[in-house]
């Protein structure tokens, strides 16, 4: 029926995934009153600007920057924050959680313990200070099994609660974004993309990440089969000693818990590389008593931010 | 200047699979990340430790859907999970829907996204009220490629008769749906056969794997080639010293395909003009596909806004305040004859009554029953009026066109998928 001439050119995963979340994104701006996009520095809001970008240009973005900052990020990432919001010439909020405890809504055990729980409460008095009744975020559905589960649409109480068992259906692409006064909506445009997607978008598009991403020797601390990366919030116990190795983070996020695992990875390359390990060595072996290497647990091991 | 969109790199292809957990579906998909790679060592160690807990002598790759603690507490599943895995040759999405209740409000928002879908048959069991009802439902949301597969062939000593049997009696309904595309395969979930493997035991069948069928579909077709629709999702005027005239038309072009210098129809205002620029962040196009989501400048000053809708001219959608249409209620709430709905269709949202229901599906028998209303799971057909005319074709020729989701004003909740249909 369809003669050669008006067949369709065969679109790669990455743009057809690139093209969901533009469109994803201007149903955001066109029907959400105030929202905002999460950007904390980390890959995949790194992301989420470039898709913004691909959006909305030669228009400026149709939302602010927001970034809910634990006061625990790691220095360069933060650096890198501002300095890619600047770059971009898009607007940047930054709220923190230190604000959150002098004024007694984040109240702490001890100032050295994970702020990421906390992340919550700031998150949402900017919401409520701001009136966003949206906040594109970059968490994807390979990350956990709860996230499996969410809609990229996903609605949220006026407490900011996220019922499980009570989502809305999403059907095709055709998105119900409408929310009361006090309700909102988190919006994932990169649901569908996995870890290996990231990257390989990051090296076709150039992205720029922060360095804390590559290989580079860092002072950690093994404990419980993991890498802590000794800093001033975390600190050697015990006999545990402080040792010199080459690591790169998988995540980046609040410095009391984020870990880093071993690499040699230098380059984006190297990281897809890297991430695609397990199947590419893999592959043609398919029986179950096969042994996966021992980099390739480590680097899946951290998998779960957020 | 002109940058055609890169086709490097593997395809994505979405699939639901279709079955009851007394099917193997969960040890089907475990097996499927499993024998790909795509379970990561920490999962695996998990499984196979819960495995041993409950005393199994292998592992139990059905564990690997489980979900949420609470699902795992209370033994039940909460509506669509996504998952993922890759081979060499495409990235795969499967839309995972528990099996029992609620199945079709389930089903039907995974298949409304699925390029395929896969039947599960236990091969002691053959076809089943259920088979039927699935393969129904898939053929209602217009999924146009059909795997049964015809598990636990290790229960019936791998018998070819066996199979030819549930492959005999399943074809006469999917004669009489009018179904094409149906691929049969036996395979051992659980022990790996035609899954990734061949195996050893099922040496008399010659078709491809499983894997190889997902890896090979041709799926080029699924979407309207040949009628181009793009609905407007925003329109872009920045008004900065360099694009002071600039007006752009943001969208996705939802099918058919579009060139420079083509004409085109705004809908509904019926007035034409000439594609001037297909703008992209990466650079201007000469043309653009299906599925791309870009920037159309025209060459005439017309009043454009969200919600209309750029065609080929000669290739011309409806344009209706009345329609009738297929709708899978999904709501603990009833369909109300008396109250107003939402209606959001492609990039539109009008108010719209149910005006008449003529009946609904018995989804086991496919029989008619005469209804005044639609519950919850409930599909069947009514008659919508709208307040304004939405631009639509039959969901059968354009999904994207012909679908709509059905929103209720006052919980703003999503109570039900419609079809149109003429």
């Amino acid at each position: 029926m369809l003669t050669k001439q008006y067949s369709m050119q065969k679109m790669s995963h990455l743009d057809t995934l690139e093209s969901e979340a533009i469109h994803i994104l201007r149903e955001v701006a066109a029907e959400c009153i105030n929202p905002a996009l999460l950007f904390s520095g980390g890959k995949d809001s790194i992301i989420l600007l470039r898709l913004a970008e691909k959006a909305f240009r030669p228009g400026r973005f149709p939302f602010p920057l927001l970034h809910i900052d634990t006061g625990h990020n790691f220095p360069e990432v933060i650096e890198f924050r501002d300095r890619r919001a600047k770059q971009l010439n898009e607007h940047l909020i930054v709220r923190s959680m230190e604000d959150s405890i002098l004024k007694g809504r984040v109240v702490l055990r001890s100032e050295y313990q994970s702020r990421n729980a906390f992340q919550s409460i700031t998150l949402l008095d900017a919401i409520a200070e701001f009136r966003f009744d949206a906040c594109i975020g970059g968490a994807r559905r390979d990350e956990e099994k709860a996230r499996a589960k969410e809609r990229i649409f996903s609605f949220r109480d006026e407490f900011g609660q996220w019922d499980p068992k009570n989502q809305r259906p999403e059907l095709w692409n055709i998105y119900n974004t409408r929310v009361h006064s006090g309700e909102n909506i988190r919006v994932f445009p990169i649901s569908n993309w996995t870890e290996l997607d990231v990257w390989e978008y990051i090296s076709r598009e150039q992205l720029e990440v922060p360095h804390i991403y590559f290989a580079h020797k860092r002072a950690v601390i093994r404990r419980d089969n993991t890498l802590l990366p000794v800093s001033y919030l975390v600190q050697p116990k015990g006999d545990e000693k402080s040792e010199n190795v080459m690591v790169r983070f998988r995540t980046v996020g609040d410095m009391s818990c984020t870990c880093p695992v071993e690499s040699i990875a230098k380059n984006v390359g190297e990281i897809i590389a890297e991430t695609a390990i397990t199947r590419i060595t893999e592959r043609g072996a398919t029986r179950m008593d096969d042994q996966t290497s021992d980099a390739s647990m480590e680097l899946r091991k951290k998998e779960g931010y957020f | 200047m002109n940058k055609n969109i890169s086709c490097d790199g593997p395809e994505l292809l979405r699939f639901i699979t279709a079955g009851s957990v007394d099917d193997g579906k969960s040890t089907l998909i475990g097996r499927l990340l499993h024998d790909s790679k795509s379970i990561f060592e920490d999962q695996l160690n998990a499984i196979t430790r819960t495995s041993h807990k409950r005393g199994m002598g292998g592992i139990d790759l059905s564990l690997l859907t489980d979900g949420l603690q609470a699902e795992r507490e209370q033994g039940i599943t909460i509506d669509v999970a996504y998952r993922y895995f890759a081979t060499p040759k495409r990235k795969f999405i499967i839309a995972d829907t528990p099996g029992h209740e609620q199945y079709t409000r389930n089903m039907v928002t995974g298949a409304s996204t699925a390029n395929l879908v896969i039947i599960l048959i236990d091969a002691r069991k053959g076809v089943l009220t259920q088979s039927k009802r699935h393969t129904y439902l898939a053929h209602l949301m217009g999924i146009s490629h059909i795997i049964v597969a015809i598990n636990k062939m290790d229960l019936v000593d791998y018998s070819r008769a066996v199979f030819e049997k549930i492959q005999q009696d399943f074809s006469i309904f999917a004669d009489e749906l009018g179904l094409k595309n149906v691929t049969y395969i036996p395979m051992s979930a659980l022990n790996g056969d035609m899954i990734v493997e061949r195996g050893k035991k099922l040496s008399w069948y010659k078709n491809l794997t499983l894997i190889n069928l997902l890896e090979n579909v041709s799926i080029d077709q699924d979407i309207n080639l040949l009628d181009f629709r793009f609905p407007i999702q925003l329109v872009c005027r920045p008004q900065t010293e360099e694009t002071h005239d600039f007006r752009g038309y943001m969208g996705r072009i939802e099918s058919g395909y579009i060139c420079v210098g083509d004409e085109v129809t705004v809908l509904p205002s019926g007035l034409s003009s000439r594609i001037k620029e297909i703008v992209t962040y990466d650079g201007l196009l000469n043309r653009a596909n299906a599925s791309q989501s870009v920037t159309l400048t025209i060459e005439d000053h017309l009043d454009i806004s969200r919600g209309d809708m750029l065609v080929r001219v000669g290739k011309i959608p409806r344009i209706n305040k009345e329609f009738e249409a297929t709708l899978c209620w999904l709501s603990e709430q009833a369909l109300d004859l008396k109250r107003k709905y939402l209606v959001k269709h492609t990039t539109k949202i009008v108010k719209a009554v149910v005006s008449q229901t003529s009946y609904r599906i018995d989804v086991n028998t496919l029989n008619h029953e005469p209804v005044d209303t639609l519950r919850m799971n409930d599909i069947g057909r009514v008659t919508f009026k709208v307040q304004q005319p939405l631009i639509c074709d039959d969901y059968q020729y354009n999904q994207a066109t012909g679908s709509f989701i059905v929103i209720d004003e006052l919980s703003n909740n999503t109570v039900a998928a419609g079809m149109i249909f003429s």
